[in-house]
């Protein structure tokens, strides 16, 4: 992946002197930033062999809600703290449910349809905007010419990094999607495992929903639309397995540059935007077979070549 | 029972259990004396693994209770049964293929050290480091203890199950099946490791369809049907033929049977 990360980067800046300018690129690393936010919290879910659809859904419901109380005039410091309360709550339900042996795929679909419902119920539909100096400043604020959406996202990055590859949480959400009765039988919390993945992808979800609703100055139940599929699509593309038991952050954060980078590159090449779809949907695809394909190829491999060695020592 | 024998390692009490409608236990009792091997044997679906899974702490019983060196166990889960020194290697070997060998020994008593004032990370160069030693002091081989499982053999992955319950001070290591879909030079492995458990007076309690072996390396025999023990035996008071007979019909015909 970062192979075809780099190739398109070379073949853009060939091709378009616009796209080689800082200006772009942070502008492109400013659009991922909640694409990486909430991949993170995805590649934690499917570490654990779950899945979670219904990220898109929490984003606008997070989105209403922070224009709503940000309107009513409650001060930032503690609706912010709040709407990544209702994201890991909203998260926790989602996981509690999963536990008691519904199928993830099912609870969140579930929760993909109500709680945009939950959205549009809240708003009447309508948007609000948001007026509010923090807001401004995780919108179009910045430090050094970064802005402000991209750093945060490099900071989720490298705590869900450290998380993943350096605790035992990580280890455990990795044991638990590789072979959940492996883990039972060793006494993990698999089912405190679950629900703190899907709590970490709400709170994750609503902090996307906060940069989201802050670069648009509105909250709105519109917010998010498709979005899940975009982050399972960067998660995927990054390298992390559906079904459970191997996941990399890194390769999360180059999934969702690389959707952006080509997302940009096809509109700089002045491509119809409607192909962008396609060409997202296509991408996917192409990734997951080059990633279960390769690493089947890889594993048989590594198999064959043990087992060499142990007959040559008999 | 009398004043003089010592007291068991482990003694299982009036154990039931029953998933649904099917009742898998009744009423079982079995005890295991220090430093002895126990082969349990009987035909399939008999409760074998259901009654280790239970002294094991990875399925609790519907009544029954357990008493470690006479006193009662309060684990309820595995971590609390490997505490109390018990230890089993599962019929599937239990092992994560995508965690290394090193992960897959340590999992669930990972070893971490504090940094940045409180934050608890995995110690994994002294896991690889101890994994390593273990291997060595128990003879086994693998390729490399960072290597994901599911790039081993069968037997190797058979070693890091074996290492994993016998290289933590374990009174008592349950085997279930250890030698099932394994090549001669793998059985004979599990021997000397059952062997090597006895002379530190570790108790090992082995379940197998090898009559023959636990005659090779065992001191007795209990013998299971349908949800209960049939019969006890030392194995130098028995042979293959008795075993197998109690075994199908589910009778000891050494025991004064119903008045006919
Ligand atoms: N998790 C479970 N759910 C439902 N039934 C179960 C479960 N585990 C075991 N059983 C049932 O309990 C009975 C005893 O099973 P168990 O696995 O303990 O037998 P076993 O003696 O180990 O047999 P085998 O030699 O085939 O391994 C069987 O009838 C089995 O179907
Ligand atoms: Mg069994």
């Amino acid at each position: 992946m970062f192979l075809v990360l780099a190739l398109w980067i070379v073949i853009l800046s060939l091709s378009s002197e616009h796209f080689l300018t800082a200006t772009n690129l942070l502008n492109v690393a400013r659009q991922a930033a909640p694409l990486i936010i909430i991949g993170v919290g995805m590649t934690f879910v499917m570490s654990t062999a779950g899945i979670d659809l219904s990220v898109g859904s929490t984003v606008a419901l997070i989105s209403v809600l922070a224009g709503s109380w940000l309107s009513a005039g409650l001060p930032a410091f503690v609706v912010l703290p709040l709407l990544l309360l209702v994201g890991a709550l909203l998260g926790s339900l989602s996981g509690w449910v999963i536990t008691l042996g519904v199928p993830a795929f099912v609870v969140t679909l579930a929760g993909l349809t109500s709680i945009r419902g939950l959205a549009f119920v809240y708003s009447d539909g309508y948007a609000t905007p948001i007026v509010n100096p923090v807001m401004a400043w995780i919108g179009r604020g910045g430090i050094l010419g970064v802005n402000a959406p991209f750093l945060i996202a490099m900071a989720v990055a490298v705590l869900g990094w450290f998380l993943l590859n350096r605790t035992r949480f990580g280890l455990h959400a990795l044991a638990t999607g590789g072979r959940e009765e492996a883990a039972r039988v060793m006494g993990l919390a698999i089912n405190r495992i679950k629900i703190a993945v899907y709590a970490l992808t709400g709170a994750l979800a609503a902090l996307g929903g906060i940069v989201i609703s802050a670069r648009l100055s509105n909250g709105s139940p519109n917010a998010g639309v498709m979005l899940e599929l975009e982050v399972i699509a960067a998660t995927v593309l990054g390298g992390t397995s559906l079904f459970g038991g191997r996941a990399t952050i890194a390769g999360t954060v180059v999934g969702a540059l690389l959707i952006n980078f080509v997302r940009n590159g096809l509109n700089l090449l002045g491509v119809n935007p409607y192909w962008v779809q396609v060409v997202t949907g296509i991408i996917l695809v192409l990734a997951v077979l080059v990633n279960t394909v390769l690493s089947r190829r890889v594993e048989s491999w590594a198999r064959a070549t043990s087992e060499g060695d142990e007959g040559n020592a008999e | 029972m009398s004043a003089s024998l010592p007291t068991p390692l482990v003694e299982m009490r009036g154990i039931s259990k029953s998933f649904g409608a099917v009742s898998a236990l009744r009423h079982v009792s079995l005890s295991v004396l220090p430093g002895s091997v126990v082969g349990l044997v009987g035909d399939n679906a008999a409760g074998k693994s259901t009654l280790m899974k239970i002294l094991a702490g990875a399925i609790l019983p519907d009544s029954g209770s357990i008493l470690i060196h006479g006193r009662p166990a309060v684990y309820d889960n595995p971590i609390g049964a490997r505490e109390a020194g018990i230890e089993m290697i599962y019929q599937d070997f239990a092992l994560v293929p995508e965690l290394t060998v090193a992960q897959n020994i340590f999992l669930g008593r990972e070893q971490v050290r504090r940094r940045w004032g409180g934050v608890r990370t995995l110690d994994t160069a002294r896991m690889n480091r101890r994994a390593r030693e273990l291997f060595a002091s128990l003879g086994l081989r693998v390729p490399s203890v960072t290597s994901p499982v599911q790039a081993l053999s069968g037997g190797q992955q058979q070693a890091v199950a074996i290492a994993r319950a016998t290289g933590f001070e374990a009174e008592l290591v349950i085997m279930d099946e250890p030698t099932a879909n394994l090549g001669a030079p793998a059985i004979e492995k599990v021997r000397q490791t059952i062997e090597g458990l006895r002379e530190k007076g570790v108790a090992v309690i082995l379940i197998s369809h090898r009559l023959e072996d636990i005659f090779a390396i065992g001191d007795r025999f209990v013998v299971m049907k349908r949800g209960e023990i049939v019969a006890n035996r030392e194995v130098g008071d028995t042979c293959s033929e008795e075993i197998v007979a109690m075994m199908v019909t589910g009778r000891d015909p050494r025991a004064e049977g119903p008045t006919a």
